[in-house]
């Protein structure tokens, strides 16, 4: 099978993920409206955090700014895994592998699903958060590497979310992950930065846990500009993670073909 | 009058030994557990902040939120209960069979404050393994009747909503306002430490009371105790009627 042909049919399973994503008003109302209404509340909430001395900026609006991006892509992982899982269910899937198309295509249509939702959530993101004041320190060309890097993120999760759904097949466990998502994004240092974490146990557990990393590259052009380190480390996680969690979802499909 | 208990012990009595023999009775808490174990774990620094002026500390301070976000959970989750009754035809059989409806509501409202004593329960021990400091002595039973209160609420709100829809789509609607309403409440600082839209939608929250002399239980300090358990019964009172009309609505339906 040519190269061309292989991409020929990613592009029409993506172009079909995308298109079921946007036919499901919900999925994309949920996947926009509520991370940005948890940053309201978090950076409302929180406004006073940013008097602690030590605190990296005196706007904690700015700092949280990496959460709803973060949030985001977990959402879109579970929504894309979802998916994927309810084609398993429906049958979908068997009828796929009768057919000359190759299953892996299936596996990057998705991912191209999660690369269009990725894409369109940091864009709405980044328009709705500096029209609340959020202020980006590296400018322009840092806001093209902030979506870039959410984009990576987003993809990382979704070939976890792949994994899940191809290895059980259902919607609900999918479904079910979603909490563990969702704490192991609050066990990080995405409400206060490390250093500041008192409990040696949670600072423990927020240094081990790449989410941090993957936020402070974030956080980092928000609120630093260009910092080499906290960069290299969030790309460095960001695309390890991709790499593993796509190269274990091509494994688990090639399991579950075979 | 003899119908009505008799209805409630009945329903309550099914109710606590479904959750009794189901492992995910629990499951209530989990979102607590969770809320109180990131935010008193990664945001003590938080107590540093100038104006916080919470004498138990930022754990105790987090925990009292955690145990009322853990009762109103066990509320939605009676809901949801109910909910599903309706969808796999029970709830309607039962209808046929009461001699007097009301108790329906009451005898859920009683099994769901077994399952937020559970569940309170479980995220009070999870906070006092974290060392949480009780200095309240006789004050927290003021601490637990609003605990109590809130759950009554919830539950009633649940209630309402899973009659008036039957259906276990109703689950949602019914989680999403009281999520609403516990965070828009001060969770990670005092009132006074607010800005804001946030500290406009805190005044206006009615929770946001009742938290606030929660918290005071805790600490030894009651504050605005009255206003607390007014706002509460008002709820209570109010949530009672909304069922009732949920329960009128469902009998329509048939």
């Amino acid at each position: 099978m040519s190269g061309s042909s292989f991409l020929t049919q990613v592009w029409a399973l993506a172009r079909r993920s995308i298109v079921r994503t946007m036919r499901q008003p919900a999925v994309i109302v949920s996947a926009l409206l509520f991370p940005m209404m948890f940053f309201s509340i978090n950076a409302s909430g929180l406004d006073a955090a940013s008097r602690i001395p030590g605190f990296p900026t005196d706007s904690y609006l700015d700092f949280a700014f990496a959460f709803p991006l973060v949030q985001a892509s977990l959402f879109g992982a579970i929504t894309a895994g979802s998916d994927l899982a309810r084609d398993i269910e429906s049958g979908f899937f068997d009828r796929l592998s009768l057919t000359p198309m190759r299953p892996v295509a299936l596996l990057g249509g998705m991912l191209a699903g999660v690369v269009a939702l990725g894409l369109l959530q940091g864009v709405v993101f980044l328009a709705v958060g500096l029209l609340m004041g959020v202020n980006v320190s590296s400018g322009i060309p840092g806001m093209f590497v902030l979506v870039v890097l959410t984009v990576l993120v987003a993809l990382g999760f979704g070939g976890i979310g792949a994994i899940l759904a191809i290895r059980t097949g259902s919607v609900e466990a999918v479904e079910s992950a979603f909490p563990l998502f969702f704490v192991s994004i609050f066990l990080s240092s995405i409400n206060l930065p490390r250093n500041l974490i008192e409990a040696d146990w949670f600072r423990f557990v927020a240094t081990i846990n790449p989410i941090s990393y993957l936020v402070e590259g974030i956080r980092s052009l928000v609120i630093t500009g260009w910092d080499a380190q906290a960069l290299f480390l969030g790309f460095g996680c960001a695309i390890a993670i991709m790499v593993l969690a796509i190269g274990g979802a091509a494994a688990s499909l090639r399991t579950r073909v075979a | 009058m003899g119908g009505f208990f008799q209805v409630a012990w009945a329903v309550a009595g099914r109710q606590i030994y479904k959750y009794f023999t189901n492992p995910a009775f629990l499951a209530p808490a989990l979102f607590p557990l969770f809320f109180f174990v990131a935010f008193a774990g990664g945001l003590t620094r938080v107590g540093d902040v100038p104006g916080f002026d919470y004498a138990a500390g930022y754990i105790a301070f987090q925990y009292v939120w955690a145990l009322l976000q853990a009762v109103s959970m066990g509320g939605a989750f009676t809901g949801f209960s109910i909910a599903g009754d309706f969808e796999n035809g029970f709830a309607r059989r039962l209808m046929l069979a009461a001699s007097n409806r009301y108790g329906i509501i009451l005898g859920y409202t009683i099994a769901s404050l077994v399952r937020a004593t559970m569940t309170g329960a479980l995220v009070t021990v999870i906070a006092l393994v974290t060392g949480i400091p009780i200095s309240g002595g006789f004050d927290l039973f003021g601490l637990i009747g609003l605990a109590v209160l809130v759950n009554i609420a919830a539950t009633l709100f649940g209630a309402g909503v899973a009659m008036l829809l039957r259906t276990q789509q109703a689950g949602p609607l019914i989680r999403t306002p009281i999520f609403l309403v516990l965070f828009l409440a001060p969770v990670f600082v005092p009132l006074n430490l607010l800005t804001g839209w946030i500290e406009t939608v805190a005044r206006l929250n009615p929770f946001t009371p009742i938290l606030t002399a929660a918290r005071g239980f805790l600490a030894g300090d009651p504050t605005d105790v009255a206003t607390a358990f007014a706002i509460s019964a008002a709820l209570v009172v109010a949530l009672a009627l909304w069922a009732v009309y949920g329960l009128r609505r469902a009998e329509k339906a048939g």
